[in-house]
């Protein structure tokens, strides 16, 4: 069967989709690891911040396990960590985000795949998501990566805030010279 | 392909914000193959009924609008979220960046969430949603939409779309809906009418099947 198309989120979803101010954390109380805040910033290709974003993160949990059924390490999983959350950009377009950083997931050859955190932006002007992922290590050896074309995958690379101590930030740049590699999946 | 592409320059807001890179193609591995249970625990019965959110009732056109989702092999999605938002009856969302000259309607909120039954089903019971203009370009006017964000299984098959309605003189005009180039998969974004899901005496009925893709047959991690 066909799927039905994808429509621009549009300038109105907070009224449904972010309601809940508590949303932005991927980790419940006690979750095990390292707390890590993420703090994204979207930006068009002028530049300019796109501050009516969705940013929907998707990770692994410290030990790199997905809290879903299908991951063959599900028995392991931080049940204190859901690994999901949402938040709606501001003004400066900005959100910030909770959570710990991932582990190392595990791939279906044995080997290791670099700790990362999955993203899917979605906005006005957007027909569709971008989907992207954060990486915290300058080129690490990664199945993924290693489809990026080695001038671009600095766009992946989050970078630590230079003012509060485990923040790390992040930046999209949706189009222009700068522009965030994002992934057809 | 059933998508639009990401720059469709008669929506202007495209031309900023749009990726001009190709996307680079990746093998699937655990991370797009797992996917967020979200959500679950918000929904109650009176999050799908979006006209007994308030003390009173809200004006307009009561509508049900149900159907069913499933993945393109037919098979059904069950215990999914589905989330809808819309204007009200006049064409109004209820937002603070609504600058659209019409008035809110106090008994009307216009989100509702539903979680799809062990069939793929969901229904909503709402007001049927107005046009309201935009400034996209000269006389410009949505045609009446209701918004649709749902997960499915894994992180791959993440939709949100709109849902418009058989009939409306203004699809014809609209650069969102014209941004899916092909008109059977535009075709697929209008609900149908059924009476079969009308509610007698109360409220008609508009089916709208969805249909999730992100499940990939080929190009798997070795």
């Amino acid at each position: 069967m066909q799927p039905t198309p994808s429509q621009t989120i549009g300038p109105f979803f907070h009224l449904c989709l972010t309601m809940n101010a508590a949303g932005a954390r991927l980790a419940g109380p006690g979750a095990e690891g390292e707390a890590l805040t993420l703090i994204c910033r979207v930006l068009d290709a002028d530049g300019a911040p796109v501050d009516d974003a969705l940013i929907e993160l998707w990770q692994a949990d410290a030990s790199g396990v997905y809290n879903h059924p299908d991951d063959p390490r599900y028995q392991e999983h931080d049940p204190a960590f859901p690994g999901f959350a949402r938040a709606a950009t501001d003004d400066k377009g900005e959100c910030t985000f909770q959570t710990v950083r991932p582990g190392a997931v595990t791939g279906e050859d044995g080997a290791l795949h670099a700790p990362h955190i999955n993203a899917s932006i979605f906005a006005r002007g957007l027909l569709k998501r971008v989907v992207t992922r954060v990486y915290f290590e300058d080129d690490p050896k990664d199945p993924v990566l290693a489809c990026v074309p080695e001038q671009r995958r600095a766009t992946l690379l989050a970078r630590p805030d230079s003012v509060k101590p485990s923040a790390w930030r992040f930046e999209i740049h949706l189009s222009g010279e700068r522009e965030t590699v994002f992934f057809a999946i | 392909m059933a998508d639009p592409d990401y720059l469709y320059a008669p929506y202007r807001s495209t031309i900023p914000r749009a990726p001009r890179q190709p996307l680079i193609l990746m093998p699937e591995t655990l991370s797009e193959r797992t996917g967020p249970v979200f959500g679950h625990d918000a929904v109650t019965e009176s999050c799908s009924d979006l006209t007994r959110q308030h003390a009173g009732e809200p004006i307009g056109e009561r509508i049900v609008v149900t159907g069913r989702v499933c993945d393109e092999d037919g098979r059904p999605v069950t215990n999914t979220l589905v989330e809808i938002w819309q204007t009200n009856s006049a064409g109004r969302y209820f937002h603070d960046k609504d600058r659209h000259h019409a008035p809110l309607d106090p008994n009307f909120t216009g989100a509702g969430r539903a979680l799809t039954d062990s069939n793929g089903c969901y229904r909503f019971i709402t007001i049927k949603p107005g046009a309201y203009p935009w400034q996209n370009h000269q006389n410009a006017w949505r045609p009446a939409h209701i918004h649709f964000s749902l997960f499915g299984a894994t992180f791959g098959s993440r939709l949100i779309t709109q849902m418009y309605f058989p009939g409306d003189p203004l699809l014809e005009f609209d650069p969102i809906f014209h941004s899916v180039r092909e008109a059977p998969a535009r075709e697929r974004l209008i609900a149908r009418f059924d009476l079969g899901a009308t509610k007698p005496d109360w409220a008609l009925g508009y089916r709208f099947d969805i249909v999730l893709g992100g499940t990939r047959a080929t190009f798997f991690e070795d």
